[in-house]
């Protein structure tokens, strides 16, 4: 299973923190310095995989910013790969039509994972699906 | 990845970046202007203030009444922010649940996400929440439905499920899909936090599973996943539904909007083979209907996308896990080696992740990819070459374990991270410990693990090792051998440069060498004393350590030479503040010059007797008494005072979080037991060594299994550390005294054995792949040790199962209580009988409320010891509410029968006394199906000219019943009888017959039994029941007789049957806790066991397991909650914990316990 999804800049600031396994606040900041040494020095042609302590890092990076996603042993990393890809797929998708950068709509960008990932668990992978429920909210705003 | 994708993506870059890109113009957001702001800073100090700035400045605004939802939501969004960077924002909490309460649309959303964000499962606030969700569940607005099953499928308090539960169970049928996949999400997460709660809606989940929504069925299977981990046995007639969905997936049947890429709902696929995986391992049947399906995923997966490989990927894991069918496995096993080759890195880690997890079935496979594997052990990425090594200690063999090993050390001298340095040394010792191939082989082996993992080390490595010193194999021989063989290699090393040596090796090294440096000819004491002085010298030495050189030292110095050594160190240490030290020293000064006190202290034994050693110190209760008497502080183990420390700061500290699975794991029964040990060594004087529990459970390992099995012991490793502080005195000592020193002879110095085998062949991977796959495959007759074949090798240095303290003891509680406790029904049927005859005995037995519960009693009445607390198993135990005195008086059975016959005969009193004696014996009576059930004993109701209702209470696997007998002793029928009862505390129901108003006639000189079966509403210490018995008189006048019958929290309670596993995982759900201090069974040989047995046979808890000082108990209320029991030994106490789901209930138990234990 999914423990956490974290988005960080290329100076290992974080940008965006979910966690599907509980973590006291004062851990998190140490986890996460932790986490991004682990993968954000890491060279282009290395695994993408890295193992951290008992569990596994999936990491992916697009222009400035990472997207790491801490796995338990038995999930599939490369599904786990995949998956962030389709969530940055959607993320292009919705906010294709937005001007300011997309972290900066820090809130949506949950909204969207959270439909996509949920205890855990990847729940909704159609772009569509997922993007449904916050398109009628901007519809009901606009209206 | 598709190029296409890739380009579609360029673009993604610009809209991704947060950082200010300069010729845009600045976004007006106010989160923007804080990330901004936060990029800018280059000190954490600096982020610091500005976060508290902007904290302040959020709390400002959410407290005041002008703030719009629109702003709060702002404002949530900045808090959630700022929290995220890791400062509280605990303020904002209670706002985001009233944003959720009071917005709309997005507004209401966020506030949602911000609860999400910021509480936990049990966050008190979230009970706030509550009422926003039921409105939003009931909204007319899809949207706000939609949120309110999203939220609760994240986070919701347990408690409240009932509260929604039929809500959401009603959107399982609701028109949209949308909102049918959110309500199975949301049953989703209720099961996983309380399955006992949607157990009744199993039928629900299959139809979400047959949902025509590809969406909805899909959300159902998470449900599918978890019950079918749980107990794959009960959901094996859906296979076929699985695997026809799979088919239907995997041909393209699902809407073109589930591609990924082109692939079909890959996520979807790779759940079903998950499920599929589990419903076919070990059964051939069910496997058999899957194979179809997984050739044709196989078969359509290979387009070249990530995607599709990793569906790939789970069909070789499913593949590999149900039960094998030759052409599938070849076509994995091809799968697995297009991974293992591939140039693309992801897929060559897959490979070999893949790889790892199948040679323990085909071991092969491995051997096909030599040369492979021995490229990727020196891969540049270390991820890559750290699968490799994982997956050559799977393949190990007594073979190629030279080869093996040395590789993992060598990557052991590298490695930087502590976490991979302690698993991998644990992986080492094991392998040597398993196939060593020859004794000095494994002894270099493990002081190159000694010396690379230091002191961070598994505390149970050297336990272990220790142990198979001291204890040995089959042939004495060997067992010399190689004690000769530690004993020279450690004499060189402390030779050559002792100071670089870590904590951990110098304990063993000294342990080594004060117990068998008789082992070698020549080696004089006195050189090994000088030896070891210098250590004392060391300034990183800890006085830890020091002890363990110090006693080491004491049992070699006999001599002359020795006792010069001896008073040199006096000399130069005898000024140390260190008092144990100084101790020690005195000690070893004491026994050196007198040899005579030496051997009797210390005696030389080659025997390996082990020495029964009174672990709980027993023979110190005197002194002990008599210094609590003088006023001193009861003693606290040091863990205790920690964890009362730990409280006080009120910190989460939850037993069973963490160390209850670790307790009941073989190292953890030594961790948990040591520090008792370490400060009884530390803290009574040097003498106390000899004290140590060799007998103990807690330092028996023998026949306990190893921490690490085939995943290695990579959870635990991280929980080490403190432990490892604990642990390290006791083994040493407890066998201290096992082997003497025998003939003691001159020196003779030795080479230093060579650090490592010479591996000349490294340089030919041609031969180093022949030496690592040596043994693999069909030729070789060792299959590789997961495999389970038979191991050729002469060592399995762990194969010696010898004693069996702890392991057994621990997991005797059920064996005990069958063998201790008598038979309920031959002593029930017993007791009835001595019930029957009592009468004739009346008058033999003086006051019987006073012999009665003394079992020692010399010529007790057969009354009386049939309810002698000697055998209470088939009583219930009467605790004295206020009205329960007819229980105290009716324990006289026996009392004289003149006063009730005259009541009887004189048919002249109304109502009479109800607590008078009962003459009659009504056992006979018992309805034939309760006869041999532990019950009460009969007592008196109420009586009145022509009846007397007497009663007891009956108790069963599921039920307590009140058997009520009405014993007409007049000539005439009572006639119209009726029994009426209340109660505040129980529910009453009449068993047999019709309603409990009905009329009935009791005939003259004979007894009506009505049973009532009592449940009880809340748990309360006492129950009382109040009743009222009328009839008819035949002279038509009618009759009416109130009673009342006292009851106790005992005769609801059950024995509740859980595994060790259970019982963690409920103490966790359990939320009301209590605890306290009881008497203690003190008397006793095992206080403990006799505490808790007498516990057992009284209220009828069942004794779950007991390790060591510590013991856990599980009871359930009759139709309620289970009740949970820590107990631990402290300080002449029984110190218990008890939890439970319902908050009476504990408080009320424990009432009962003080009282069972008060009773003797």
């Amino acid at each position: 299973m999914i423990k956490f999804v974290l988005m960080v800049n290329r100076q290992g600031q974080t940008r965006l923190s979910r966690y599907y396994q509980p973590v006291e606040l004062g851990k998190r900041a140490a986890l996460e310095a932790d986490v991004v040494r682990g993968c954000l020095y890491r060279k282009k042609e290395e695994c993408s995989f890295v193992e951290y302590k008992d569990f596994k890092l999936v990491y992916r990076h697009y222009a400035s910013l990472y997207i790491v996603v801490g796995i338990t042993e038995s999930e599939n990393e490369l599904s786990v790969y995949e998956l962030v890809h389709n969530f940055v797929e959607v993320l292009d998708k919705y906010f294709s039509r937005v001007v300011s950068p997309i972290m900066f709509n820090m809130d949506k960008v949950h909204i969207i994972l959270d439909e996509m990932i949920q205890n855990g668990h990847v729940v909704e992978t159609n772009h569509s699906r997922i993007l449904a429920p916050l398109s009628a909210l901007d519809t009901l705003a606009h209206s | 990845m598709s190029d296409v994708v890739e380009r579609t993506l360029t673009a993604l870059p610009s809209l991704l970046s947060s950082d200010p890109s300069p010729g845009r113009p600045s976004s007006t957001s106010k989160l923007g202007t804080l990330i901004r702001g936060i990029t800018e800073l280059t000190s954490k100090h600096d982020e610091e203030k500005l976060i508290q700035r902007e904290l302040v400045s959020i709390k400002e605004q959410v407290s005041s009444p002008n703030t719009t939802m629109r702003q709060m939501k702002e404002l949530m969004v900045r808090a959630v922010y700022c929290e995220m960077l890791g400062y509280e924002a605990s303020f904002s909490y209670i706002h985001a649940i009233k944003l959720a309460q009071q917005g709309t649309a997005l507004d209401k959303r966020v506030g949602y996400l911000a609860v999400s964000l910021f509480l936990n499962e049990s966050h008190e606030l979230l009970l706030l929440l509550v009422n926003t969700v039921l409105k939003d569940l009931q909204s007319t607005n899809l949207i706000e439905v939609c949120m309110a099953l999203t939220v609760v499928g994240q986070v919701f308090p347990k408690d409240m499920i009932p509260a929604i539960l039929p809500m959401v169970e009603e959107k399982l049928n609701h028109p949209k899909e949308i909102i049918r996949r959110k309500a199975v999400l949301a049953l989703y997460k209720f099961y996983l936090i309380a399955p006992n709660q949607v157990q009744h809606i199993h039928s629900k989940f299959r139809k979400a599973l047959c949902d025509k929504d590809p969406g909805v069925m899909s959300a159902s299977l998470h449900i599918y996943l978890e019950m079918v981990t749980e107990k794959p046995e009960s959901y094996k007639d859906l296979v076929v539904s699985f695997v026809t969905i799979l088919k239907q997936v995997v041909g393209g049947k699902l809407p073109i909007d589930f591609n990924y890429h082109s692939v079909p709902a890959p996520w979807l696929q790779i759940q079903l083979l998950r499920i599929l995986s589990l419903l076919g391992k070990n059964d051939r049947s069910t496997s058999e209907m899957m194979y179809e399906v997984l050739d044709e995923s196989l078969r359509r997966a290979e387009m070249n996308h990530n995607i599709t490989y990793a569906i790939l990927f789970e069909c070789v894991k499913t593949i590999y896990t149900i039960h094998p069918k030759a052409e599938l496995l070849e076509k994995a096993a091809k799968c697995i080696g297009n991974f293992v080759l591939s140039p693309k890195i992801n897929l060559k880690y897959l490979g070999l992740k893949a790889l790892t997890y199948v040679v323990q079935q085909d071991a092969n496979l491995a051997l096909q990819h030599q040369m492979t594997i021995i490229e990727c052990l020196d891969h540049a990425d270390l991820i890559i070459k750290r699968e490799t090594l994982e997956l050559l200690f799977r393949i190990t063999n007594g073979q190629n374990v030279k080869v093996i090993v040395e590789k993992l050390l060598e990557f052991l001298r590298h490695s930087k991270d502590d976490y991979v340095t302690i698993d991998l040394g644990g992986k080492v010792t094991e392998l040597a410990e398993k196939y060593a191939p020859d004794n000095s082989w494994f002894i270099r082996t493990m002081n190159t693990v000694f010396l690379l993992v230091g002191d961070q080390m598994q505390p149970d490595i050297p336990n272990s090792f220790l142990r198979l010193l001291s204890e040995g194999f089959e042939s004495a021989e060997e067992d010399q051998q190689l004690r000769l063989l530690a004993v020279d290699s450690y004499v060189s090393l402390l030779q050559e440069q002792p100071a670089r040596l870590p904590q951990r090796f110098l304990q063993v090294i000294s342990w080594v060498l004060g117990e068998y440096s008789s082992v070698k000819e020549g080696l004089e004491p006195a050189t090994v004393l000088r030896l070891l002085a210098p250590l004392l010298d060391l300034r990183h030495c800890s006085s830890e350590t020091k002890s363990w050189v110090l006693a080491a030292m004491t049992k070699l110095s006999a001599g002359p030479a020795c006792l010069s050594v001896a008073q040199e160190l006096a000399e130069r240490h005898g000024g140390s503040l260190d008092t144990t030290l100084r101790q020690r020293l005195h000690e070893l000064q004491h026994l050196a010059s007198d040899g005579e006190l030496l051997r009797r202290v210390l005696p030389c034994s080659d025997g390996l007797e082990p020495l029964e050693v009174d672990s709980t110190l027993s023979f110190l209760d005197g002194f002990v008494s008599e210094a609590l008497a003088a006023g001193a502080a009861p003693y606290k183990p040091p863990h205790q005072r920690q964890e009362e420390l730990a409280q006080e700061k009120a910190l989460s500290v939850e037993p069973y979080g963490l160390s209850l699975p670790l307790s009941l794991s073989s190292s953890s029964i030594a961790g948990r037991l040591s520090p008792t040990v370490l400060s009884m060594s530390s803290g009574l004087s040097g003498n106390s060594t000899e004290l140590s529990p060799k007998g103990g459970s807690a330092l028996r390992l023998e026949g306990v299994t190893r921490v690490w099995g085939k995943e290695g012991y990579l959870a635990k490793a991280a929980l080490k550390p403190e432990e490892a502080a604990k642990t390290e005195v006791p083994c040493p000592l407890s066998v201290l005294q096992e082997g003497g020193s025998a003939p003691r002879t001159p020196v003779v110095s030795l080479p230093a054995p060579a650090p490592g085998p010479s591996l000349q062949a490294e340089r030919e991977k041609q031969q180093l792949a022949s030496c690592l796959f040596m043994g693999l495959g069909s030729q070789g007759a060792a299959g590789p040790c997961l495999m389970g074949k038979a191991e050729p090798t002469r060592h399995g240095f762990r194969k010696k199962v010898k004693g069996q303290g702890s392991s057994s003891g621990a997991r005797g509680p059920s064996g005990d209580s069958a063998s201790s406790s008598p038979s309920p029904l031959s002593a029930q049927s017993a007791m009835d009988n001595l019930l029957c005859s009592s009468p004739l005995d009346s008058g033999s037995t003086p006051s019987p409320a006073d012999s009665a519960p003394s079992p020692a009693d010399s010529a007790p009445s057969p009354a009386d010891s049939a309810t002698s607390p000697a055998d209470p198993a088939p009583h219930l135990p009467h605790d004295l509410p206020a009205n329960n005195r007819p229980c105290d008086a009716q324990e006289d059975l026996t009392e004289d029968t003149d006063t009730s016959e005259t009541v009887v005969e004189g048919n002249s009193v109304a109502v009479v006394d109800p607590y008078d004696p009962e003459p009659l014996c009504l056992s006979p009576h018992l309805p034939e199906e309760l006869c041999g059930l532990p019950r009460s004993e009969i007592r008196p109701l109420c009586r009145d000219a022509s009846l007397v209702l007497s009663a007891c209470c009956v108790r069963t696997d599921h039920s307590s019943l009140l058997v009520v007998f009405v014993s007409n002793a007049s000539d005439s029928a009572a006639r119209r009888f009726a029994l009426q009862m209340t109660s505040g505390d129980l529910e009453v129901s009449r068993v047999r017959g019709g309603p409990e108003e009905e009329e009935e006639h009791v005939e003259g000189h004979s007894v009506a039994v009505y049973q009532y079966s009592l449940v009880p509403t809340r748990p309360s210490v006492h129950m009382e029941l109040a009743g009222r018995a009328s009839y008819q008189r035949p002279d038509g006048e009618p009759q009416s007789t109130p009673f009342s019958y006292g009851l106790s929290l005992p005769d609801f309670i059950r024995p509740l049957s859980v595994s060790t596993e259970e019982y963690g995982r409920l103490w966790l759900a359990s939320s009301n806790d209590i605890k306290q201090n009881l008497a203690l069974l003190s008397q006793e040989p095992d206080p403990l066991r006799a505490t808790l047995h007498r516990l057992r046979d009284r209220l009828q808890l069942n004794v779950v397991d007991i390790i060591a000082s510590e013991g856990i108990v599980a009871c359930q209320l009759l139709q309620g909650p289970p009740c949970l029991m820590h107990c631990r030994l402290n300080a002449g106490c029984l110190a218990v914990w008890l939890r439970s789901s319902l908050p009476e209930l504990p408080d009320c138990l424990l009432y009962h316990c003080q009282r069972a234990l008060a009773q003797h």
